[in-house]
């Protein structure tokens, strides 16, 4: 259905190709899942498929993309909207209307399909996509989760051939997540359309993949056997095959795969199911590791719950050199929220939220899209007033605050770290922030070449990647070394890598005292980081505890490790790892 | 619809015909299917502005307002667009003050007797006669500016009415094909307005993480190019997913037909052109309407053409129907009696500031503006908002009934106060009785049978807080 002949794609001006080669042919009804490291090319691949490269954004294709017998070269993007649906990364640029049926239709209209075909099957789009409730709806209206659908309905709508979807859960909460896969497996199968998806979140997606494109430098390109000689190209070519073997040497890929490396599992595994039955001789190995000894300052709720808790607590006292609640029992606490109503709009986003938190605490907090948790986050942050209740950080009513002033108190992160940066270069933005901060000169600068080694002072931020751009605003937040670090959804755009930094050094600062709130659905950082998880819904919480109980009772928010190795209370690989 | 409930099941076809005929009389919920189409919401309110044009009698004006304002509270739905109202009210309002602001400062060629205070005047140049700044202050020529700024204003409040009871994305379905593209382009830039003010607001508040004000105009200034840039981003977005979506496909036409076209739009155009000028001259006035007639008609044929070029469809346009005609009617009808008016009463439309009296209510030109409160009952009532709890699906008299009393509550909320008193209670009535029509089956079945699993119960909690 999609042939790469030879595709490479050079941007104007850049000497070295964004891609790899890539030489492949996709089947007609095959979910291939586009996977590689951040800054690999892998919406530049996408967009060979639908004509937007190099038709509209310009650079030289070099090589032949063939997508149903139309060779992209000669076809515009708008001659190939029948056969190929594309969804970039945010949907919301993606709407052209204003109301979920009219978008629905938008596509089919601009084909000129007749009335009544259209009708019919706008109709059956609602019905697949469970949207009908939803189908006089004002777009800017509807949740994360509830876009994504719409956008991916409004181009299946045409029956196109070809799906090519860019990050399509990245944004999403868990739940909705699934809900987008399930529809997009649906069509796989009933309606036999190719879909081509690129998708950070390996744990989500990859066990529904038929096929696996792998972009990657070869350099980065794990265990390889030092086969291949002589790459073709500078970057490499890129390799289509069974998701098991190529996982094997991604330098990307999920826990569940890490951990069946871990134990030697051959082929690996790429689903929960796969690797639990595979599991037992693992948990039987890592039983006798397990200490029940009861730590009576945990608080764990229940005894039964209480040794898993304790187990749980040694390994990340181990890991992260700080214990969870280490000064929330003498102290003051660090932040304080108490009965805290917030009605906007007459939407009540939060209901009676009672919170505190101390020094050294991470907390995360988990939720639906749109259940509150960042309307949480900008009221700890001082950017809402509560309408009635209190929130006190650092003995300061964060709204009636000087913003000068609350800087010391409490730093927020942002979902959209751009939002803070202002500057046209990133010296600039550091001054800025030393100046904000009253810090020394040269702090944040400092604090930048830590997190983000080799990046020169004359760069211009809208230059950076997703990850260099978070570590960016990190760095200027931490300047005036709030000890309340608040971040909102951290992890968006970020590959396992950049993660991995960004996990080090939170736990770097929870270690030397501050105490951070995490808004997140990504349950894998979760599980590596946080001492304490508190679930909204409704803007209510609906559970607050230790990590490993909170996250281990509910199927939805459960790291891939528990799951595997339920019903031991182990969380993450690395816990493992240490462990055996 | 209780002589039905109380019969036996047996006869419901003998009630049925009876009862349709009745929800024919009465407004029905707005669908998809049944929305007014927007031109007529668009010809109303035109019709309401050139009433306000042609007087200044605040009373009428005042009417006027009363009456656009009922319509829109009790037709408009809960989208976007609708919640401009209140901007245009606010607009309304700075017009007014503005102007008195300016006749208080600047004097009024109004004559006076009624000091209400004496500014020092600034001795101007010989150049700037007639120029005046300070000087007397007379309670004539505030008059008169009140009634001159309550004109403007109410027009505004007219074109504010139209545009939060008509969406403009679905009149921009009744322009002509070949004017299709353009008008999604004039659509699209549209929304980058309230998205830019967005943005502003978004990272003024961003601006407090980092420890800066987020108030004053520094704040504005500093945050003006990362949102030009971010504008700037979005919009190229769009128009990679447009171009991605087919926006653009055009049907391939001869070349014949292409070159008639152009060659009838531009001779059209010159056609319109040189009519308009032979209307306007002094002189050739007896050629200027032929002439723009026929240009007139040569643009539209070329339109009508060009139109074969597009090979777009539309999905579910808008039907202009008898609600819509009467809608427009009711518009037109106001506009009509006011012009009217203004020729058989002008001393009680406009009514002379000096000396000072009270404006009295001419009696049949305030009937005439009532007219306008038509579409309160005719057009198809919103449907109910998703944060209240939806009547029960189970028809039973009761529920309808009490449903009936709180939406009559409901109408006398927002009911008209002021001058209009009797006639609203009139309108609201009505409301009441239009929002107890038999819901349509298809929009009432039990949400529960439809909804895929996982959206259930999540409906409530998803929505955005924003």
């Amino acid at each position: 259905m999609i042939t790469f002949d030879q595709v490479t794609v050079v941007h104007d001006g850049a000497k070295v190709p964004a891609l790899p080669m890539v030489d492949a042919h996709l089947p007609e009804g095959e979910l291939c899942l586009l996977i590689g490291p951040s800054g690999a090319g892998k919406s530049t691949l996408l967009g060979t498929v639908s004509g937007l490269v190099p038709h509209f954004t310009g650079g030289t294709l070099h090589g032949r993309v063939t997508v149903a017998g139309r060779d992209t070269r000669t076809h515009k993007p708008r001659e190939l909207a029948d056969v190929v649906g594309t969804v970039g990364q945010d949907p919301l640029a993606h709407f052209v209307t204003d109301t979920v049926e009219d978008e629905l239709a938008y596509g089919m209209e601009s084909l000129g399909l007749p009335p009544g075909t259209m009708r019919r099957r706008v109709e059956e789009t609602l019905d697949l996509l469970g949207l009908n409730e939803l189908r006089d709806r004002p777009i800017t209206s509807l949740s994360g989760g509830q876009q994504q659908r719409v956008a991916i309905g409004s181009v299946l709508t045409p029956h196109p051939k070809v799906l090519v979807l860019d990050e399509p859960t990245s944004a999403l909460d868990p739940p909705a997540a699934e809900e987008v896969l399930a529809v997009l497996q649906r069509l796989v199968h009933d309606l036999g359309t190719t879909v081509l998806m690129a998708e950070h979140r390996l744990e989500r997606v990859v066990q529904y993949a038929d096929q696996v494109l792998l972009l990657a430098p070869e350099e980065e390109l794990s265990n390889v056997p030092p086969s291949s000689p002589s790459p073709p190209s500078p970057r490499g070519t890129a390799r289509l095959g069974e998701p098991a073997a190529l996982l094997a040497v991604s330098p990307v890929r999920p826990p569940v795969v890490e951990l069946g490396e871990l134990a030697g599992w051959d082929p690996l595994p790429l689903s929960v199911r796969d690797a639990r039955r595979r599991a037992g001789p693992l948990r039987e190995r890592l039983a006798p590791r397990l200490s029940p000894a009861a730590n009576p300052g945990t608080g764990a709720a229940t005894t039964a719950a209480s040794p898993r808790s304790a187990a749980a607590f040694r390994f990340r006292a181990g890991s992260a050199a700080t214990g969870p609640q280490p000064a929330t029992q003498g102290a003051r606490p660090l932040a304080e929220v108490s009965r805290l109503t917030l009605v906007r709009s007459r939407v009540t986003a939060l209901h009676n939220v009672s919170l505190s938190l101390g020094a050294g605490e991470t907390l995360a907090l988990m939720g639906r899209n749109g259940a509150g948790k960042s309307t949480l986050l900008n009221t700890l942050a001082g950017m809402y007033k509560p309408t009635s209740g209190e929130v006190t950080v650092g003995g300061r009513t964060p709204h009636r605050t000087r913003p000068a002033e609350l800087l010391r108190h409490v730093g927020l992160v942002p979902q959209e770290p751009r939002d803070l940066l202002y500057a046209d270069t990133v010296a600039h933005e550091c001054r800025a922030a030393d100046a904000d901060a009253e810090a020394e000169p040269g702090t944040c600068r400092a604090l930048v070449s830590r997190l983000l080694p080799g990046i020169s002072d004359t760069t211009h931020p809208r230059d950076l990647s997703e990850g260099q751009r978070l570590a960016l605003a990190l760095s200027i937040i931490l300047t005036a070394r709030p000890p309340l670090l608040l971040l909102d959804e951290p992890t968006r755009g970020l590959d396992y890598a950049a993660k991995d930094r960004l996990v080090t050094l939170l736990r770097e600062l929870a270690a030397r005292g501050h105490a951070i709130v995490l808004a997140t659905h990504d349950v894998e950082l979760v599980a590596e980081l946080a001492h304490r998880v508190v679930v909204l819904a409704q803007g209510e919480p609906v559970a607050d505890g230790p990590t490993d109980e909170v996250v281990t009772s509910s199927p939805a928010y459960a790291p891939q490790v528990s799951k595997i190795l339920a019903p031991q209370p182990w969380l993450t690989v690395s816990q493992v790892r240490e462990a055996l | 619809m209780h002589r039905s409930t109380s019969r036996a099941p047996l006869t419901t076809e003998a009630v049925a015909p009876a009862s349709s005929r009745r929800s024919l009389l009465r407004a029905p919920l707005s669908t998809r299917s049944t929305a007014l189409h927007p031109g007529a919401w668009w010809l109303w309110a035109l019709g309401l502005a050139t009433a306000a044009s042609r007087t200044t009698n605040p009373l009428l004006l005042a009417l006027l307002v009363v009456v656009a304002g009922y319509v829109v509270a009790v037709r408009r739905t809960d989208a976007p667009w609708a919640r401009s109202y209140s901007a245009f009210l606010k607009l309304g309002v700075l017009v007014l003050a503005i102007r008195l602001v300016f006749a208080f400062f600047l004097g009024s060629p109004i004559p006076g007797s009624h000091v209400l205070a004496e500014l020092p005047e600034v001795p101007l140049p010989d150049w700037a006669r007639g120029v005046r700044i300070g000087g007397r202050v007379t309670a004539e020529g505030m008059v008169f500016a009140l009634c001159d700024g309550l004109k403007l204003a109410t027009l505004l409040v007219c074109v504010g009415a139209a545009n939060a009871l008509a969406n403009p994305a679905r009149l921009l379905k009744s322009l002509p094909g070949a004017l299709y593209e353009a008008g999604v382009a004039v659509v699209v830039a549209m929304t980058f307005a309230p998205n830019l003010v967005a943005d502003v607001r978004r990272l003024r508040a961003a601006r407090r993480l980092r420890g800066r004000d987020d108030r004053g105009l520094r704040g504005v200034v500093q945050v003006g190019l990362p949102v030009l840039e971010g504008a700037l981003e979005r919009s190229v977005a769009l128009a990679a997913a447009m171009d991605a979506r087919g926006y653009g496909r055009t049907a391939r036409v001869p070349t014949a037909v292409r070159h008639t076209t152009t060659a009838l739009t531009l001779g059209g155009l010159l056609g319109v052109c040189a009519g308009t000028y032979g209307l306007l001259a002094a002189k050739g006035a007896g050629f200027g309407l032929p002439v723009l007639l026929a240009g007139l008609a040569l643009a539209l044929a070329g339109l009508w053409l060009g139109g074969k070029r597009a090979a777009r469809t539309r999905y579910r346009p808008d039907r202009w129907g008898m609600r819509a005609w009467l809608v427009s009617a009711s518009g037109a009808a106001v506009g009509a009696l006011m012009i009217t008016a203004a020729d058989v009463l002008p001393a009680s439309l406009n009514p002379p500031a000096v000396p000072l009296t009270a404006p009295g209510l001419p009696l049949w030109p305030a009937a005439a503006v009532l007219l306008g409160l038509l579409p309160a009952v005719l057009a198809p009532a919103p449907p109910p908002a998703p944060g209240k709890p939806a009547p029960s699906p189970v028809r039973t008299a009761q529920p309808a009934t009490a449903q009936r009393a709180a939406d009559k509550s409901a109408a006398e909320g927002s009911g008209a106060p002021g001058g209009a008193a009797g006639e609203s209670a009139a309108g609201e009535s009505a409301a009441g009785e239009s929002a107890e029509v038999p819901r349509p089956r298809t929009h009432r079945t039990s949400p529960v049978l439809r909804t895929p699993r996982a959206l259930r119960g999540r409906e409530h909690d998803e929505e955005s807080p924003q």
